[in-house]
């Protein structure tokens, strides 16, 4: 696999060289990344990347991004080939020493990363790139088998036996094996939400998996849950605020992908993922206490309905929402505890698990 | 037509014809002579330039070389003019200005000089750069008051004639000649005049000295030789850069429209007419009898009434009827302009640029005085860029140092839009830029807002002309404006590929697995793909030495001194 991204690319250098050699402009081809360049098809149930490249060619304005893009592929190969890691941020400070081809700061670096991911048409985990970023966290009756791939040994991690914490989701899962025989999966937005109902034991009484989002779920997060759904055969829920953020950012970027890095998509998707919640009809069953929707996110919404094809493919969403922009208002998980604290465990979530109406696709 | 001579009798028999019959204005100003002429002066020195001593010894200068250049090329001689500024000490300074000029006949020397609203300019229209007759016999009342010596000077028409020699002071009671002293002399010139005049000043460089006054008359006078030596006695000499005098400037007839009220009642007293209708034919230019009629028509005017009849209510009635009256535009070949390539060349000694253009514009006409306007640009080279650019005004090839917000050079300049060709500019002000500008006028009569002629009055039509000029050569200082921008956009751009392309080589070295040698003719191909696709670059590059008309000790410096505006 690792041999792999090394002839991938040395085949992208090699182009380069022989269109150098002809004494004709090299270019390098990377895939738009935008909701422009994909599709949706409920069958397939992830956002698919469609044809559209840009290419960039070689010019004086274009120099300076295409020597950090070969430098990122050099450094990416050195990395594979030392069976190393390095984090986006390394990655920056690893750029310092490039002279004048170095990133003045890590937005720069990050894009260009992107960029040469989806040139490549791999993950930039396989390039020996890592985020920063934590992977949520997940718990319940589960038992994850962690190997050490210079030892060879394994550790068992049993859930359960965690009191207050949880496990962390780690970058890398393709590895990891799972142990369980709980009916479903249960993602949430908040870690606040996920602290009230790992100290209650939610997952005990329910015997569910829960697992913390943390907001726009990392990829390792995505096929963590993933290949736990599709191993174990466990339908996924999903748990957020009652926003936009919440319905596109979080949800739907979990079950389809998003348009920035389609190409890697059809692994980190949940395409069995379902809403059940916060819903702008919850908002009015439940009396949920509100806030108002600010100009940005009654264009978000806007947005949604005009440019993300998820949204285009469903009318339950479209109206939802449409109807969540004429009530222009928000509202956050935590409001549930308008009802009580413990009225998310009590009356909420097996009201809601009971009735599949009240979801969203 | 009034002949010069004729008119020279007449004020001879009485001297104060001129002044008794005339406009309101000037019975007021007889009314100040009462009191004294001295007075009037002493009153009115800042509207003769000699508001402050700094300003009393350029205006002194300028007065007397005015004079001289006038009276040469009206000769058609070659003009050769030294300049002396004397520090006598104590705050006195001794002018000499002598030229090589036609000289002048025996009784006219004490009016010219010792007499205020004397000369030969006043009473007819032609370009040249005295115009009132108050000049020189200001500045010799200056000295007077200010140092009580007489003016000394030496005049000689020919080889064959005597050189007089005169110290004269002026009566300032009655505005009259006082002989002090008279005798014939040798002098070793042909022909010439040597004015010699002791008076309170002081002398400061900078951008409002006579240094300065002179460098720029050189630049708009290429004809001339100008030696001068200034008060700390170094000598400089302006070389004649054109042995080709400029053309004589035709004499014409005033335009109707361009007469006012005083001067009309003038001509009416002095015209050897006997009709109106004749007045109106041979008195001025462009009107023959068809018009001339018209005239009378919309006056309510008997052609048949005696010139010498009229009252001031009739004379009145003239100029609205000819105001109402539609009359061609005066002739404009009696303009005489610098030319657009010498205006170039005399920028071109005086400022190291990059960039040099000159527009000469076609003749235009202001209440019926022909004009032209000229102007002149030279952008970038050793001009400083963060400052305000250079305004250099002339009229009829006479530098105006002073008043340049009052002027309405100014006044155009300003509105220009300088950001359609590439400059800095803020509202309100002069554009920023390593840029000098010249405007010049040429006229028959230039209208400046005061005696001291320091500044260009507000006409409409002058400054029209001088917005369309700035316009016409701004567009071309634009396009090299944007080339070098261009230019200097494509030198970063450059620039910038050489600085990535060994990171392009490094890389695909490493990742192609080549050697160095390779490397090497990897980035040098690529180098080339590039390049060629960028095209051949144009030579912009400004080069200190390119400027073959340029002489340092020429150049114009905005250094030293205060202006003291």
């Amino acid at each position: 696999m690792n041999d792999d991204i090394n002839l991938k690319i040395k085949g992208v250098a090699e182009e380069i060289y022989k269109k150098i050699k002809k004494k004709e402009q090299p270019n390098l081809d990377v895939p738009l990344r935008s909701l422009t360049n994909v599709s949706y098809d409920d069958n397939e149930g992830y956002f698919k990347l469609l044809g559209k490249k840009k290419t960039r060619t070689l010019t004086a304005s274009t120099i300076k991004t295409f020597a950090q893009s070969l430098r990122m592929m050099v450094l990416s190969k050195q990395l594979v080939d030392s069976k190393d890691l390095a984090t986006k941020r390394e990655v920056y400070y690893v750029s310092k020493n490039w002279g004048d081809a170095k990133f003045n700061d890590q937005p720069e670096s990050d894009s260009t990363m992107d960029d040469v991911e989806a040139m490549l048409l791999t993950q930039r985990e396989r390039m020996g790139f890592v985020p920063e970023e934590d992977g949520g966290a997940v718990t319940g009756k589960l038992k994850i088998i962690e190997k050490d791939v210079e030892t060879g040994k394994t550790n068992t991690v049993d859930c359960t036996k965690f009191v207050s914490g949880a496990y962390n989701i780690p970058n890398q899962v393709e590895d990891l094996e799972f142990q369980t025989d709980a009916k479903f999966i249960l993602a949430i937005e908040t870690a606040g939400m996920f602290q009230r109902l790992v100290k209650h034991k939610y997952w005990e009484k329910t015997n569910c998996l829960l697992v913390s989002l943390k907001g726009v779920p990392s990829r390792a997060c995505r096929r963590f849950i993933r290949r736990l759904s599709d191993e174990h055969n466990l339908p996924v829920y999903v748990f957020t605020d009652c926003d936009f953020y919440g319905f596109m950012n979080i949800y739907r970027t979990l079950k389809v992908g998003s348009g920035n890095a389609a190409h890697i998509n059809k692994f980190f998707c949940v395409p069995k993922a379902q809403f059940i919640g916060l819903t702008p009809q919850d908002i009015i069953d439940y009396k949920l206490p509100t806030h108002k929707l600010k100009d940005v996110d009654v264009k978000r919404g806007k947005d949604a309905l005009k440019n993300d094809p998820f949204v285009h493919h469903h009318k339950e969403w479209q109206k939802a929402i449409k109807q969540l922009n004429d009530m222009k208002v928000r509202a956050e998980q935590q409001a549930l505890a308008v009802g009580g604290l413990n009225f998310v465990m009590e009356k909420y979530l097996p009201d809601k698990l009971k009735n599949h109406k009240t979801w969203l696709p | 037509m009034i002949r010069q001579t004729e008119l020279n009798e007449l004020t001879e028999k009485n001297p104060d014809l001129v002044e008794e019959k005339t406009a309101k204005a000037h019975e007021l100003a007889k009314k100040q002579r009462d009191i004294s002429v001295a007075e009037f002066f002493s009153r009115n020195r800042h509207l003769l330039g000699f508001d402050n001593k700094r300003k009393a010894l350029l205006t002194t200068i300028k007065e007397a070389v005015d004079n001289s250049l006038d009276a040469c090329e009206e000769a058609g001689i070659l003009p050769e003019i030294s300049i002396q500024a004397i520090d006598m000490e104590n705050e006195r300074f001794r002018v000499v200005v002598e030229d090589n000029g036609p000289g002048i006949v025996k009784k006219q020397i004490p009016k010219i000089f010792a007499k205020l609203l004397y000369g030969s300019k006043f009473f007819k229209l032609s370009q040249s750069r005295g115009q009132q007759g108050i000049g020189i016999s200001a500045s010799v009342m200056y000295g007077q008051l200010t140092t009580g010596r007489p003016a000394k000077i030496i005049s000689k028409i020919s080889k064959d004639d005597p050189a007089h020699y005169y110290e004269l002071h002026i009566d300032t009671q009655k505005n009259k000649p006082e002989i002090v002293k008279e005798q014939v002399v040798e002098w070793e010139k042909d022909h010439g005049t040597k004015i010699e005049i002791d008076i309170e000043a002081s002398y400061l460089k900078g951008g409002q000295s006579i240094d300065e006054y002179i460098k720029q008359t050189a630049i708009v006078n290429p004809h001339a030789t100008i030696i001068y030596t200034n008060p700390k006695a170094e000598q400089k000499i302006f070389a004649r850069v054109s042995e080709k005098l400029p053309k004589q400037p035709k004499e014409i007839k005033p335009h109707p429209y361009g007469v006012e009220l005083g001067r009309m009642i003038k001509m009416l007293k002095l015209t050897e007419a006997k009709t109106l209708q004749s007045f109106l034919t041979n008195e001025f230019s462009r009107v023959g009898s068809g018009t001339a009629k018209q005239i009378c028509e919309n006056a309510f005017l008997l052609p048949k009434t005696k010139p010498g009849s009229f009252s001031m209510e009739m004379a009145e009635k003239l100029v609205k009827g000819i105001k109402q009256t539609k009359i061609i535009s005066p002739p404009t070949d009696c303009i005489s302009p610098i030319g657009q390539e010498l205006v170039e060349r005399g920028l071109r000694k005086e400022i190291n640029a990059e960039f040099y253009c000159s527009v000469t514009r076609q003749p235009s006409v202001y209440s019926g005085n022909p004009f032209v306007i000229e102007v002149g640009l030279a952008y970038g080279g050793e001009q400083p860029g963060d400052s305000s650019a250079n305004l250099l005004r002339f009229a009829n090839r006479v530098p105006l140092l002073y008043q340049q917000g009052a002027c309405a050079m100014f006044k155009s300049v300003v509105p220009t839009a300088w950001r359609n060709y590439g400059l800095q500019q803020s509202n309100g002000s002069l554009p920023v830029a390593p840029l000098t500008i010249l405007v010049h006028i040429s006229s028959v009569w230039v209208p400046f807002t005061s005696e001291s002629k320091e500044a260009i009055a507000h006409y409409p039509e002058i400054i029209k002309e001088i917005k369309l000029a700035l316009q016409e050569a701004g567009r071309k200082l634009g396009s090299y404006v944007k080339k070098k921008k261009r230019v200097g956009f494509e030198m970063k751009k450059r620039g910038y590929i050489e600085k990535y392309i060994s990171h392009v080589g490094e890389t695909l070295k490493e990742l192609v697995g080549f050697n160095e040698i390779e490397e090497k003719k990897v980035e040098e191909s690529l180098k080339e793909i590039l390049e060629k696709k960028r095209g051949k670059l144009e030579d912009i590059e400004f080069d200190k030495n390119k400027n073959e008309d340029f002489d340092e000790e020429f150049a114009l410096k905005k250094d030293e001194g205060d202006d003291d505006e």
